[in-house]
């Protein structure tokens, strides 16, 4: 049995050792011979660091537990570099193009650099990542405690390998996690040691298993038997767990902080990518395959002891001390490989997107110029990757190390799972904005927070009774049974509702809300940086002096550095001079450097402070830039003219119409005044000329002058028509309005019409009694109208022998006096033109009228408040004279 | 007798001049004064010389041209045209329609006799 010193000795000399391995490595990329260190098969061996002390131990005990169920946590991430590998290849090339110094970054460049964001996935993963670090430090004092003599390692003892684990590990990733600010500049060293790391963990667990089924049993036929013989061999797949753990393990390899550092930020070239998607899978199927043996001769040889560390106890059982040291090797590597990438990815989050931005703030008045950047944000990241042990290890102690490592692991899984949605629709989507990443990251995080993190980690009084009846009593809301559903498995459940109301939560924030210019530029830059890697982003030019941009570069950069990049640049611009102009291009180039060093938000917002204080608007510029929507507008604009125009075509074109329309009724009107002033006329001129000649008899002479008196008349009878239709059409017309009885005025017009003096047989049928009727109106108008129907029934009504039938009726408000013959009455086609000027029914062999008289008289009725229609369906012509209500007054 | 007038008018007045004048220029007259009879009117009477107003109560004068000049029988009937509308595009189309001669209302006695005379001769 080995000794705690000796074994503590041990682990001391195998942290040395990675220490060399790291140093010799910075040399060599410092020298400019990274060789294989620049390899693909290291690039896949740093991805190990998935594999952490939880698979590395707990696979077995999950084996051990619930059978092939282990398997998820490898089948995610193969499905991912299998099948996904165009994601994968599509982050790191965003990861490349946008300098995204962690997956915080990443989602903060895509949502318009927003610090907002950052901040919430930064505290996000912390959140997530903790408990991880907690099972970190819990397995390798676990392992310690295999190997401890029973006594001499109780709690005391835990707590003390814990920190010194911890304050190992802090001062490894300190040293070589902060030796430059540069992410991007990568960390030789330390992927260097985790590709170690990687192969001494591989190594003991295949030690393991070939010590198991060929040492212990008698080869793989035996196995086989052994697990037939199992109770692992009925355990039931169950078909919803798998796909749901497989589903998580698949989003953590994405979302995970330090998966996201080796596999985007570490990346060194794009091409060692291939190889990883097939060599990664490879890696994790070798750690898979000796899981399910292990267990089963686990269970048989060791029953009632700790699943999760048969891995280390059962060589340890059969004697093998050799075995069971590398075994716990293996672990301490797992543990300190996630321990080292994972402080180092939070420590660059919690400087780059917290302490940096909050420091920026406080000192907002100073100078921009002036003080160190450099140290502050190196100090910073120092602090935060202590703070971030000095977490796990309150957790540690606060979970009392009793949970099964499997399920914490998998409880944060689903926490960094939260950005998912944002991370795959900021890359996919142009319409995903700030407000929906953010509500969804909230509303997720704040669910699986709720149900599955508190339950787990609340020690205090006051939580358990909140936990066991829920916040205020309100039972839906216990974490233990979100909304009421019992018996359901709570990582499921809990995974569905945190999932599901992030994804509903982002995709409908996103669909309302509308993306600001700088989020849909990244956005753009995202979702198709295929088409253009190279990140762009409206820096206008002239404003900044490129002195003040040269001494902020300096405190974040160093001087060696700044100086180098600033002259590279003004010789690329073809100045002599040491300082490159500050055009867009480097000053894109500038904030990139910049972004690599304290993140994209924090980069934008130093190189803002100095160029753009005062005129530039990104807002203006990116307007600007933005083509397709000012191509959508101009186009907009242009048919909105068009349609102008069309409609002002239109508008000229029936204004025209009505014009010509005009234009022939003036000229037709003309013509039927010409007609109708040139026929009497005819006649006068004729008679006239035949009088002056002298020569003709007196009857002659008399009968001519009578026709040149008569036809005179009926010119001047026209010219008063004309006149009187013009003042009634024109409205200038004064109306004598006084008191009169209805059967007055009907005397006065037949008298003055003629009819019954003519003595031509037309014969007048009244009802006096109805004509009583005391009307406010102009009685001589009135009686112009009733002369002219009278006079027309007179000349068209064609029986035998005529009658006109009078009848006056009080409808409603007003009053109708109707004219009706009993002759054939008028054609119906020609029933609407009778009230036009100058029409004459063709029968009219007469030719007194001028054809203006219903004119006139449904013009005089219309100023009376009236109206003059022909009613049909009498036989005879019948023409209805209407008194309006106001012409009635009180008999 | 100089030869057979039809005078196709409808105002009674202006026929009774017409007639008038003509007869005692030593013409044999006969009038007429409905447009839509005017065609049958003229195939009965076979007149020498034609005087048709424009503005008829049944059918324009300007139609029965169209028609007489279609007809081989009137075809070259001479015709002289009577209107008050005293617009040019009238007269246009009245001699575009094969009118021999065209009066404006009111004329002088002296020009309808002179260029009845004319219409007549020309035949």
């Amino acid at each position: 049995m080995l000794s705690l010193d000796g074994l503590i000795a041990i682990c001391v000399l195998y942290v040395l050792g990675l220490f060399a391995v790291a140093f010799w490595a910075e040399k060599r990329a410092a020298e400019g011979r990274a060789g294989w260190l620049n390899s693909p098969l290291t690039y896949t061996l740093s991805l190990s660091i998935y594999t952490t002390a939880w698979t590395f131990y707990g696979a077995v005990g999950s084996a051990a537990r619930s059978g092939l169920e282990f398997m998820t946590i490898y089948l995610g991430p193969v499905i991912v570099f299998v099948g996904w590998f165009w994601l994968l290849r599509k982050l790191v090339r965003i990861g490349r193009a946008q300098r995204i110094t962690s997956i915080a970054d990443m989602i903060s460049s895509r949502y318009g650099k927003s610090g907002g964001l950052a901040a919430l996935v930064t505290v996000l993963a912390v959140v997530g990542t903790t408990p991880y670090l907690a099972l970190q430090l819990q397995s390798v004092t676990l392992s310690f405690s295999v190997f401890a003599q029973p006594g001499a390692f109780g709690q005391v003892g835990s707590d003390v390998t814990a920190i010194w684990v911890a304050g190992g590990m802090a001062l490894f990733t300190i040293i070589f996690g902060t030796r430059s600010l540069d992410v991007n500049e990568r960390h030789p060293g330390l992927v260097s040691a985790i590709a170690l790391e990687a192969i001494v963990k591989l190594a003991a667990l295949l030690a393991v298993g070939v010590f198991v089924v060929w040492g212990v049993a008698d080869g793989p036929s035996d196995i086989l038997d052994r697990i037939a013989e199992s109770p692992l061999a009925e355990w039931q797949l169950n078909g919803a767990r798998w796909v749901g753990l497989t589903m998580l393990s698949a989003a953590a390899i994405l979302c995970l902080p330090r998966m996201f550092q080796v596999l985007v930020v570490e990346n060194a070239d794009e091409r060692h990518l291939a190889t990883a998607a097939w060599a990664f899978p490879l890696y994790l199927l070798l750690m898979s395959l000796f899981v399910l043996p292990i267990a089963v001769v686990g269970l048989q040889v060791l029953p009632g002891a700790n699943p999760d560390l048969y891995v280390l106890t059962l060589p340890q059982a059969m004697g093998q001390e050799g075995l069971a040291l590398l075994v716990f090797l293996g672990g301490f590597s797992s543990a300190t490989s996630m321990v080292i990438i994972a402080a180092l990815a939070l420590s660059t989050m919690l400087s780059n997107h917290i302490i940096v931005p909050i420091w920026l703030r406080l000192t907002a008045g100073d100078d921009p110029m002036s003080g160190d950047m450099r140290r502050v944000a190196l100090m910073a990241r120092r602090l935060s990757i202590i703070g971030v042990m000095a977490l796990g290890l309150i957790y540690y102690r606060a979970s009392g190390g009793s949970a099964a490592l499997a399920s914490i692991g998998l409880i944060a899984f689903l926490g960094v799972a939260q950005v998912l949605p944002a991370l795959i629709g900021g890359i996919f989507w142009r319409g995903a904005t700030r407000a929906g990443a953010g509500a969804g990251i909230a509303v997720g995080f704040g669910i699986w927070a709720w149900v599955l993190l508190l339950p787990n980690a609340a020690t205090s009084g006051l939580m358990e009774g909140m936990l066991a009846g829920g916040p205020f009593g309100i039972g839906w809301l216990r974490p233990e049974t979100p909304l009421g559903i019992t018996g359901a498995d709570p990582l499921l459940l809990t995974m569905v509702l945190s999932l599901g109301s992030n994804l509903a939560m982002f995709t409908l924030v996103s669909l309302v809300t509308f993306p600001s210019p700088m989020e849909r530029l990244q956005g753009a830059q995202f979702v198709n940086v295929f088409d253009h890697s190279a990140p762009a982003i409206g820096w206008q030019a002239g404003v900044a002096a490129a002195d003040d941009l040269l001494v902020m570069a300096q405190r974040i950069l160093g001087t060696g550095r700044a100086g180098r990049l600033f002259q590279e640049a003004a010789r690329a611009q073809g100045r002599a001079a040491r300082l490159p102009d500050p055009d867009p291009d480097f000053l894109k180039m500038l904030e990139r450097e910049l972004a690599g060093s304290v993140g994209a938000a924090t980069a934008h917002a130093m190189v803002y402070q100095i160029t753009g204080g005062t005129t530039v608007s990104v807002q203006d510029l990116l307007a600007v830039a933005d083509e397709t929507a000012q191509m959508m507008e101009y186009s907009s604009r242009l048919e909105r003219q068009s349609q102008e125009l069309t409609r002002s075509a239109r508008q000229l074109r029936e204004a025209n119409q009505k014009l010509t329309q005009l234009g022939e009724q003036k000229d037709a009107f003309l013509s039927q005044i010409s007609h109708e002033l040139r026929t009497p006329m005819t006649s006068i001129r004729a008679f006239s000329e035949l009088l002056k000649s002298g020569d003709l008899d007196e009857a002659a002479r008399a009968r001519f002058a009578g026709i040149i008196h008569a036809e005179s008349l009926r010119l001047t009878r026209l010219l008063d028509d004309l006149l009187d239709l013009s003042v009634l059409e024109h409205g200038r017309v004064s109306l004598n309005e006084s008191a009169a009885s209805l059967g007055d005025v009907l005397d006065r017009a037949i008298h003055a019409s003629g009819v019954i003096e003519a003595g031509e047989g037309l014969r007048i049928l009244r009802d006096v009694e109805a004509e009583r009727i005391s009307l406010w109106t102009d009685p001589d108008r009135l009686a112009q109208v009733f002369i002219n129907i009278l006079s027309n029934a007179r000349k068209y009504c064609d029986a035998e022998e005529p009658e006109l039938r009078i009848t006056v009726s009080r409808l409603g408000p007003h009053v109708d006096v109707d004219f009706i013959d009993n002759g054939s009455g008028i054609p119906e086609r020609q029933r609407r033109l009778i009230f036009e000027k100058f029409t004459r029914l063709e029968t009219a062999r007469d030719a007194q009228g001028a054809g203006l008289g219903l004119a006139i008289s449904r013009e005089i009725m219309a100023r009376l408040g009236g109206g003059l229609t022909y009613v049909a369906g009498h036989g005879g012509a019948a023409f209805r004279v209407r008194l309006p209500a106001r012409a009635l007054r009180a008999a | 007798m100089k030869g057979r007038v039809l005078l196709v008018e409808d105002e009674v007045n202006i026929f009774e001049a017409i007639s008038f004048i003509l007869s005692r220029d030593g013409w044999e007259v006969h009038g007429h004064g409905n447009g839509a009879t005017a065609l049958a009117e003229i195939a009965r009477q076979a007149p020498d010389v034609l005087v048709l107003d424009v503005m008829l109560p049944g059918r324009s004068g300007l139609d029965i041209l169209r028609d007489l000049r279609r007809d081989a029988a009137t075809a070259d009937l001479p015709v002289l045209m009577l209107t008050a509308k005293g617009q040019t595009k009238d007269r246009d189309l009245a001699l575009a329609l094969g009118a021999n001669a065209y009066l404006t209302k009111p004329f002088s006695n002296a020009e309808m006799v002179a260029t009845l005379r004319d219409v007549a001769g020309a035949s």
